[in-house]
């Protein structure tokens, strides 16, 4: 199947589902993309765009907190016009139809009663809400009944005194940070209540924050839609990869505060591995489950009292230093039994402990096979640790270049590019060697380390030149090949992620774990 | 305080006129916030004829935080935990679903609702939830058989006020209160 063709495919056959939510999203960013100037998208990455529109191309967009802000009130205004009902009522629909603008409308056409009950709004028009006092007030909940006790009811009339009004809402808002769904106190009761009624109970500190929750569901409510995860940024990203797109594309998006993270699983950039793998890679390293392959390729237990034993070197007669049981390595068996061939075990060859053997080689192996990406992955991380560390050194060292060369500040700054250059690739080293990990062999496999290979070459090339010291730094040859080594870098690190995501979203890569799509298979890539 | 008021309103109703099947009153020593109450194995159950004791703890904040129900006698049941906790899986007292207005009266309905027909789709023991749809015959023999053990005779609720079995006036055991007496 070529392709192109794919997500088209995947888009009409969504319209064979049941009508639930993916659909809906799906309508939502069609409609985003018509509707909007036609560059409102800005273009992935260098690397992965070209402006072409290829499989393994997503674009992504970056909102800021007035961009999100105005896109709500836009809907709102719109809905409030529409449907002519009040703009509280316009938030709260939309908010229980997840920002579907179309699907609101539609179903509210259709059977607006049914609509408004679901949402939690009654129909009973009422004025503006308002704090009364009314003789004879009994509070259901804090059982008061003095004289002059203000009162508050939402539209269903279920009247809570004041007070009591605002120590729920406080609780809800502040301890359970729950903004979009309080529903009225009475028991029973679905009616959501609103924001003009909540900004007339609530001190301003709670409003302001029952605002930002209400804020911040608009994002969580719509999956095309995602904070960026970086420490203080508040900006959103929108990107339309979906949850089963997953298999087919890495969508690292990165925001205007420069951070990169993959959009499927909020994780920091790490292309080419597929979030799936990464799961998988992340879990692996975390698990002691390696340490216990280790343990069992390198040690084994005393037969007697369990304690584990490495052997470090000596014959095969064992003492084990707890319980001083003698036994034999080989055979594991009472030493006493060996009678006199003390230093040749004949019970070696017997099945059980060729088994026994075969599965100690056999571990051996797998941890071996674990241990050599693990190594480079976690040696390309700490690398690129080590590069900004030097960088921040040598931030200051640019300074002094400045004033011992003569340069200017614009002319150090290859030095900066060079030293986000390394950063980037070696992210994507570190990945590659997870991938690789989890790479089956096949043809393709022979060329993706050729390209892992020159990039690792370049990077390490790279690596050593920025080392150098301040004076030598200083020399206009050295400059020119830094630059040089820097843009043949981030040109390898991309010629890389194209390949393996061309291959990704055909399908041609195979895996030796279990991976969701058809890519596992091994077979000819056809979805779902 | 507010929640005073409201909690004495509500022990004068469970009191006077309370749930069928359940007897609430307050413990030895005990402040508004802490009941004991006996609940009936409802009739025509795998419960019948067992008395089971609920520590009911009004928190602080009650009615805003909902209170907290546990069993003071042992039960075998898919939303009860299967220990000397006997913590409750009831949907009305979770942070999210709980209303201010939702009086004790209801709750103690709900409970005793739930011994008539438990909830396997939401257990707290899955594995009782699975006996409890696969194989029903052998859920109420274990049933009836905690009801032998645990739930026959006065209940005990174990906590700091020493077995507090002690508890006199309307209910049908009539003269039970002796109880297993306080160090």
């Amino acid at each position: 199947m070529d392709s192109d063709d794919d997500f088209i495919s995947n888009m009409s056959s969504e319209e064979d589902m049941l009508p639930d939510d993916s659909d809906n999203d799906m309508s939502n960013y069609e409609d985003y993309g018509f509707d909007d100037e036609p560059d409102a998208y800005s273009d992935s990455q260098k690397e992965t765009g070209h402006g072409k529109k290829v499989a393994y191309d997503f674009s992504f967009k970056v909102y800021q907190p007035s961009d999100i802000q105005k896109q709500q009130d836009d809907l709102i205004n719109e809905v409030n016009m529409i449907l002519d009902i009040s703009k509280e009522e316009a938030a709260i629909l939309l908010r229980y139809f997840r920002w579907n603008k179309e699907r609101l409308i539609e179903d509210y056409m259709d059977r607006p009663g049914q609509v408004l009950d679901a949402a939690g709004l009654s129909q009973s028009a009422a004025g503006p809400p308002k704090i009364q006092v009314i003789p004879g007030f009994v509070c259901d909940i804090c059982c008061e009944d003095e004289p002059g006790l203000e009162s508050f009811a939402l539209k269903c009339g279920h009247r809570y005194c004041v007070d009591c009004y605002r120590h729920y809402l406080s609780q809800k808002i502040r301890e359970e940070g729950e903004a979009a769904r309080i529903q009225c106190p009475s028991e029973g009761c679905t009616l959501i209540i609103d924001a003009r009624s909540l900004d007339l109970l609530v001190p301003q500190d709670l409003t302001d924050r029952y605002h930002e929750l209400l804020h911040r569901t608009y994002v969580e409510d719509k999956e095309t839609l995602k904070w960026c995860p970086a420490p203080d940024c508040q900006n959103a990203v929108e990107c339309a990869v979906k949850k089963k797109d997953l298999d087919r594309v890495v969508p690292t998006v990165s925001c205007l505060c420069g951070h990169r993270f993959c959009f499927g699983c909020i994780l920091n950039d790490h292309q080419p591995a597929p979030c799936e793998l990464v799961k998988k890679w992340l879990k692996k390293c975390a698990d002691d489950s390696e340490t216990a392959n280790w343990i069992s390729a390198n040690t084994k237990e005393c037969p007697k009292c369990n304690s584990t034993i490495e052997k470090n070197g000596g014959c095969n007669h064992m003492t084990c230093r707890k319980c001083k049981h003698e036994f034999c390595w080989m055979c594991m068996g009472l030493w006493s039994e060996h009678g006199t061939s003390w230093y040749n075990c004949n019970r070696y060859e017997e099945k059980s402990g060729m088994e026994a053997r075969d599965a100690q080689a056999r571990s051996r192996v797998s941890l071996e096979r674990y241990l050599h990406y693990y190594n480079r992955y976690a040696n390309h991380e700490q690398s690129a640790r080590l590069d900004k560390d030097i960088f921040h050194k040598t931030e200051k060292k640019m300074v002094q270049l400045q004033k011992e060369s003569g340069m200017s500040w614009i002319e150090v700054q290859y030095l900066n590019s060079a030293s986000q250059a390394l950063q980037t690739c070696r992210q994507t080293l570190m990945w590659t060697y997870a991938f690789a990990f989890y790479l089956a062999r096949n043809n393709l496999t022979e060329i993706f380390e050729d390209n892992q290979k020159d990039l690792e070459m370049a990077v390490e090339a790279l690596s050593e030149m920025f080392e150098r010291p301040i004076t030598e730094l200083a020399d206009p040859k050295l400059k020119v090949e830094i630059m040089d080594k820097t843009t043949y870098c981030n040109k390898r690190r991309v010629i890389l992620l194209e390949d393996t995501a061309q291959n990704l979203a055909e399908g041609k890569w195979t895996f030796n774990v279990e991976f969701s799509g058809s890519a596992a298979n091994g077979g000819p890539s056809t979805r779902r | 305080m507010a929640s005073q008021k409201r909690i004495a309103k509500e022990l004068t109703e469970c009191t006077s006129s309370p749930p069928t099947g359940v007897t609430v009153f307050l413990p030895k020593d005990s402040d508004l916030h802490r009941w004991h109450a006996i609940l009936d194995g409802p009739e025509n159950t795998v419960y019948q004829g067992g008395k089971f004791g609920l520590v009911i703890s009004l928190p602080t904040d009650y009615p805003f935080k909902a209170p907290t129900i546990t069993f003071a006698t042992r039960i075998y049941h898919p939303n009860i935990t299967n220990d000397s906790l006997g913590n409750i899986c009831l949907g009305l007292l979770k942070p999210e679903n709980w209303k201010p207005s939702t009086r004790l009266l209801s709750v103690l309905e709900a409970v005793r609702a739930l011994l008539v027909e438990p909830l396997p789709d939401d257990p707290l023991e899955a594995r009782i939830a699975d006996e409890y749809r696969s194989d029903r015959k052998e859920f109420e023999k274990t049933a009836r058989n905690y009801v032998q053990r645990y739930a026959k005779g006065p209940p005990k609720f174990d906590s700091s006020e020493n077995s507090s079995t002690a508890h006199e006036g309307d209910d049908k055991k009539g003269g039970s209160g002796s109880g297993t007496g306080g160090s």
